[in-house]
This record gives C-alpha cells, structure tokens and sequence, in this order.
C-alpha cells in the first residue's frame, strides 16, 4: 500500500528525516515511536502533505502511485488520513458543515452519491457513537472551544466519517486521560480493518496497551534506528530511549540502512 | 488638479443656480431655501476635500472631481425605467411590503410599497411630510442639526442639493417588527449622475424599530452617490440600522451617518460595503446621555480595483454609555481599505465600557490596508480595549482542511467564510446574512475563474 523508500525531508532548511525506509500493507497496524525531535511527527506530515515540509531526496509510492506529486487534498481524497497532534480550530464553520464537505468531496472523487445534510446528519450520528460524542458538538464551529481530549475524539470521528485507507495518527494520545484514550483507541480499533492500515505516532508506550501494532519503528535522528513486534515497545518502556539513540548514532557512523518491514 | 477642483465646483454651482431658479416642493420652503443657501456657501468655502486634510490622507476624491457628476435636476435627464423584476433583486424579502424607493436620489412612490407597516410608523419623502404638522415641525426641527455640514465638502454639497429625502419616525412606545428598507437606487442613465440621497429618521421614546438603508445600481456604469443619514434616538428608544453599500464597481459613494442617543437607548448597526470603485463612510455615534449603548458594525470585502475608507468617531459624553465596534475587511486582488476610529471618553464618562477592535484579511498580495484605531480617554473609572489586525490566511488552517479532502480553492473560500461570520452571525435580517453568505462565495468564485 506505501513504500517509503530514503526520505529525506527539511523544514526551514534544518534536515529532519535522513533516509526513511518503510513498507506498509494493508491490514497492518504501524507504531512509530521514538524520541522528541527524532522525525516522527514530520514523518506523519510528510505523508499527509504539509506544505511547510520539504522532501529533499527519496520516494514515496501508495499504491502506485507517486504520492509526493499528489497536492494535500488529492492525497486525503486517495484515502490518506492525518490525526492532528494539535487539530485546528476553524471558527464560523461547524462541524457538521466542514465534514459533509469533506465527506461529499471524497464521495465526488469515488464516483459515489454526495449525501444531502438530512442524509448526513443521520450518518454522523451513528458515527459519533463511536468516540462517545453528543450531537452537540455537530453545530458547533469545527474545534473551537473543544476541550484537548475532545478536539482529539474530534480527529477520530473524522477518521470514523472518512473512512481512510492509510490513517495517521500523530501523537493522538497526548494530552489525554485514561477514559478518553480508551475511548480514542476504541475507536480506531473498530476502524482498523484487514482492507486498510494504520500508523500509530507516539512518544510514549501507554498507547500501545489499547492499540496494539504488528510492528514498531523507532525514530533516531531522523531515521530508523530499530525495529520490531510489540514487544519493542515494552523493552523501550522499561529502557528508555536512551541505548537506542546512542546504537543509533553508533550505527549512522558505519553507513548501515534500515530494513523495510512488511 | 486645482483648476479641475475649481471647474468642478463651479459646475455644481451652476446646478444650484438652475434649482434655485427652477426648484420646487421642499427646495421652494424658506428655511430649506436658507439651508441649501448656507450649506451651497459653506461647499464654496471648503471645496473638496484634498489629501493633504488629515482625515482625507489616504483617500484621494480627485477622480469625482474630474469626473464632473451633476444631479438630474441640472441634468434635464430622466431616470430610466426601472421594471419591477429589476427592482425585486434589490428588496429585501422581509421589506417587501415596506419599503420607500429612490431612483437617482428622488423618491418614486410607485415603486414603493408600506402597507406592511404598522399604523403610527411615518416614512415619507420631505415633500409630504412637510405638508402635515407635526412632521414639518419635526423635520424643521432636526434636519442639518444632527449632521454638521460645516467641516465636510460632500456633507454642505448634500445638504445645498437637500429635495427627495426620507424622514422616518417612529412614535412612542410603538415596537415595529417589519424592518423598512430604503432603497436607493442608480437607473443607469449614462448621463454621469450625482445623487444626494438624504435621510432623517427619529426613533420617538421607548420605541423599536428595523431599518435597511441600501445602494444599488440597475447598470454598470459611472454615477455619484453622496448621501447623508441622521438619527436621533429618544430616550429608551431602540434601533436597528443595516447599511449595506453595493453600488456599481465604477461607481463612487461618499456618506455621511450621524446618529444621536438618547438616555437608556440602544443603537446597533451594521455596515456593509461591497461595492463602488470608492467609498467613503463617515460614521459618528454621540452618547451625550447616560446609560446609552451602541454597537457599531462593519464589514467590507472589496477585490481588483476598489478602494473602501470608514470613518468613526464613537463619543461618549456621559456616564454609564457601552459601546462595541467589530469592523472586519475581506480585500483582494490590487485593493485598498482605510479604518480610522476614533473612540473618545469625555472628562466626567465615568462608568464608559468602549471596545473597538478592527480586523483585515488580505488574500492578494496587492491589497493594502491602513488601519488606525484611537482611543482617547479623559474620564477615569472606565473600561476601555481597542486592536486592530492585518493577516493572510493561516497556512496551518488551510493545510488542516485540505488534508480533508476539500479542495484547496474551497478551503480558501471556508476559512474567509469563517473571518467574516463573526460579523454576519449578528445580523437579525435573514435575507441580509443570506446576501453576505453569497457575496463571499461569489467573490472567491469569481477569484477562482479569473
């Protein structure tokens, strides 16, 4: 489904990815772990199009196509979802309005029936059961005033009404208490099918008690410095980021690659 | 540019002459007569206004003076036929059975209708009213005394042209619903017309009312709007006062609006500009009594080619007054708008609550904005803020809803929707928020295909 293949990315000049090498199908469920500052949440808006990034060498292929020729809008309507670390507040556009529109434009893209609002609202409701999140919040302007763990069950309904091929979640579980990252990762487990795949950001293991991956990448300097089941996760739990940044820095020094999972 | 100014002037004293001459109804009134003269001889004093007066700093009237725009009295023009489809564009759908029309700046009663109105509520052209007590007396009363004509060129040309103009009252204690809408209209006539549209309107005690006051133009072409508003707000009295500005975009609009508040009384306005190649608002609140409150609206979105100017001055003489200015502009293409308010705390305003804040969203490089809020303050114990903001559209904000699928032209277009909503939320009259939702839409629309 994506092939990254030696990407190399920079913002305001300052290089931030050096060489990523990662294959994902679907079916799967990615962690990328890793310290702050290691490139993972570039590595997240690189892929979903951010225009502040640069891609200075390297490739990425979804599903065959080109996906860094795609425009930001282009690739969402392909399938490619971002959950924002810090979701956007858009005042004077509600919540309901801003994802019909979104919706219908994906629904345009596929050659599939725009929903009209009536039709939408009864979709939205039974996709806002999903994160556990009153009709309320449909009519009010998209994040404005939303409380952190709401702005975050926001991104999930999104996801949840946009039925994504490729999900990206970047760091959706800061800022969140236990109730809420239940309900966070209850949600993009029902989402998570054998048809698409996931990639779960994050700085911290606790996440991955819910959402349970088949594979685990950790980030070092803008690479990846290992790579693993599970139970990588639970070794850097209890070791720190630490022995891996230092094998990371040790490993750059002898030229080695990462090896593409998949 | 001098002996253009002068040339100018003298044609619109010609003007004068053939009306004094041939003048009729309100213009032939002795203390009308003696008002259009003193107004005529204050005009030849103070001329035009130049760039170098302070408050005319950045907005340049040269090209109204050049143009040489003459009212259809002086003209022996007439208006062209105005059909009642080309009319129906312009009415508001909750005014349409009250609403007063004026095409070129003189009233056409068979274009207007009132019998949506309550009885009690007054809305005539100055010919009638001056032919029934009390309302001459109100009219002798109040007209030129809100509005000072003694310190601005176009407000002394506007009072020496006074003739087809609106009074409005509304008698004490009476809540009218329906708002009334007067439509000032352009025919397109192709004769390079000046209109003078004048308004008095006078909201008696502890009444409420609505009132639209709109400019529009049949054609595409080249005229002069130089309208004149006052208002006077009895004690407890209520009003709301829309103005929506869109005139042909080669056309030039330059108004005056003064609105005086009584004790305990509420004034909200809203106003909307965009239209005209130039225009110019001149805006004065006075609170010279306790317990007052306004709010003070504005909302401007101009493209290629328009320049837009407000002028405001929010006055609060009195204890205990609340005033809340929003103004917010949309400028795009090779553009330019102009905010000036002023908000001034007399010595002994104890107790004022002023905000002002205005906001500008610039999405062309070429769009120019100088904004100038002041607030001076003489009185202590009063809460006072003021801001005003320059942006573009946040690069995080766009990129938020594109990585939603929606087309980058379309997020755009939702994002200066949400800018402007802040102002358009407030607004009571459906088929105005529906006109504003369009214009944003439109305007972006047209971006896209140009």
């Amino acid at each position: 489904m994506l092939e990254i293949r030696n990407l190399h990315a920079s913002v305001a000049g300052n290089e931030i990815l050096r060489g990523i090498n990662l294959v994902i199908n679907k079916g799967e469920m990615h962690a990328i772990m890793g310290p702050n500052g290691s490139g993972k949440s570039t590595l997240a808006k690189v892929l979903a199009g951010h225009p502040a990034y640069e891609v200075t060498q390297g490739e990425v292929i979804y599903e065959g196509k080109n996906l860094l020729e795609m425009p930001t809008d282009e690739r969402a309507r392909a399938g490619i979802f971002m959950a924002f670390q810090y979701p956007i507040e858009v005042p004077g556009v509600s919540n309901a309005q801003f994802l019909r529109l979104a919706y219908n434009e994906r629904q345009k893209h596929r050659g599939e029936e725009e929903l009209d609002p009536l039709e939408f609202k009864d979709l939205l409701k039974e996709r806002a059961k999903l994160v556990q999140m009153d009709a309320s919040f449909m009519s009010r302007s998209v994040n404005e005033g939303f409380s952190g763990g709401e702005k975050k069950r926001n991104e999930i309904l999104q996801m949840a009404v946009l039925e994504p091929r490729l999900a990206i979640l970047d760091e959706t579980d800061s800022g969140l208490d236990i109730d809420a990252l239940r309900i966070v990762a209850d949600g993009v487990n029902k989402l998570h099918t054998a048809e698409n795949a996931t990639i779960v950001v994050t700085h911290y293991q606790r996440l991955l008690n819910y959402i349970v991956p088949d594979f685990v990448h950790v980030l070092a300097a803008g690479r990846i410095a290992r790579e693993g089941g599970k139970e990588l996760a639970l070794e850097l739990e209890e070791k720190g980021y630490d022995w891996i940044t230092k094998a990371s820095t040790a490993n750059a020094s002898t030229n080695g690659t990462s090896i593409a999972v998949g | 540019m001098i002996s253009e100014a002068t040339k100018s002037q003298g044609s619109y004293q010609n003007a004068f002459q053939t009306l004094q001459a041939n003048g009729a109804g309100p213009q032939r009134v002795p203390w009308i007569e003696r008002l259009r003269e003193s107004a005529m001889e204050r005009f030849e004093q103070l001329g035009f206004p130049a760039v170098q007066e302070e408050e005319w700093k950045y907005t340049n009237v040269a090209q109204i003076v050049r143009a040489g725009f003459l009212p259809l009295t002086a003209t022996g023009e007439v208006s062209a036929a105005v059909g009642e489809q080309q009319l129906a564009a312009f009415t508001y759908p909750e005014a349409r059975a009250s609403q007063l029309v004026f095409v070129d700046g003189l009233l056409r009663s068979e274009l207007s209708s009132l019998t949506g109105l309550p009885e009690g509520i007054k809305a005539v052209d100055f010919a009638t009213a001056l032919a029934s007590d009390p309302f001459s007396e109100l009219l002798r009363e109040y007209l030129g005394r809100i509005v000072d004509y003694g310190d601005n060129g176009f407000t002394a040309l506007n009072t020496a042209f006074i003739g087809s103009g609106a009074l409005v009252v509304i008698p004490k204690g009476l809540a009218v619903e329906t708002p009334l809408q007067l439509l000032f209209l352009s025919s397109s006539t192709k004769a390079n017309l000046a209109a003078f549209p004048r308004v008095l309107v006078i909201a008696e005690e502890n009444s409420s009312a609505t009132i639209i006051e709109s400019y529009n133009s049949v054609g595409a072409d080249s005229y002069f709007t130089n309208a004149v508003v006052e208002i006077v707000l009895k004690d407890g009295a209520r009003l709301e006062h829309y103005r929506v500005q869109d005139e042909s975009t080669e056309s030039f609009h330059i108004a005056n609006t003064r609105a005086d508040l009584g004790r305990n009384s509420s004034y909200e306005t809203t106003s909307i500009n965009l239209g005209a190649k130039l225009s110019r608002h001149d805006l004065s609140v006075v609170m010279d009594h306790e317990g007052a409150e306004c709010r003070v609206d504005g909302l401007y979105i101009i493209g290629e080619g328009q320049h837009t100017d407000t002028h405001s001055v929010i006055d609060h003489k009195q204890p205990h007054c609340t005033s809340h200015q929003l103004y917010k502009g949309i400028l795009d293409g090779k553009s330019r708008a102009v905010f000036n308010g002023k908000v001034f705390v007399r010595h002994g305003a104890l107790g004022t609550d002023a905000n002002q804040t205005n906001k500008n969203l610039l999405l062309s490089n070429e769009a120019h904005v100088d904004t100038k809020p002041q607030l001076e303050i003489f009185a202590d114990d009063v809460k006072c803020a003021h801001g005003a903001a320059i942006g573009q559209l946040d690069e995080d904000e766009l990129f938020y809803l594109e990585s939603r699928g929606i087309h980058s032209d379309l997020a755009r277009n939702l994002l200066t929707y949400g800018f402007a909503e802040e102002v358009i939320v407030r607004i009571k009259v459906e088929s105005i928020k529906t006109q504003l939702d369009e214009a944003v839409l439109n305007r972006l629309h047209a971006r896209l295909e140009a």
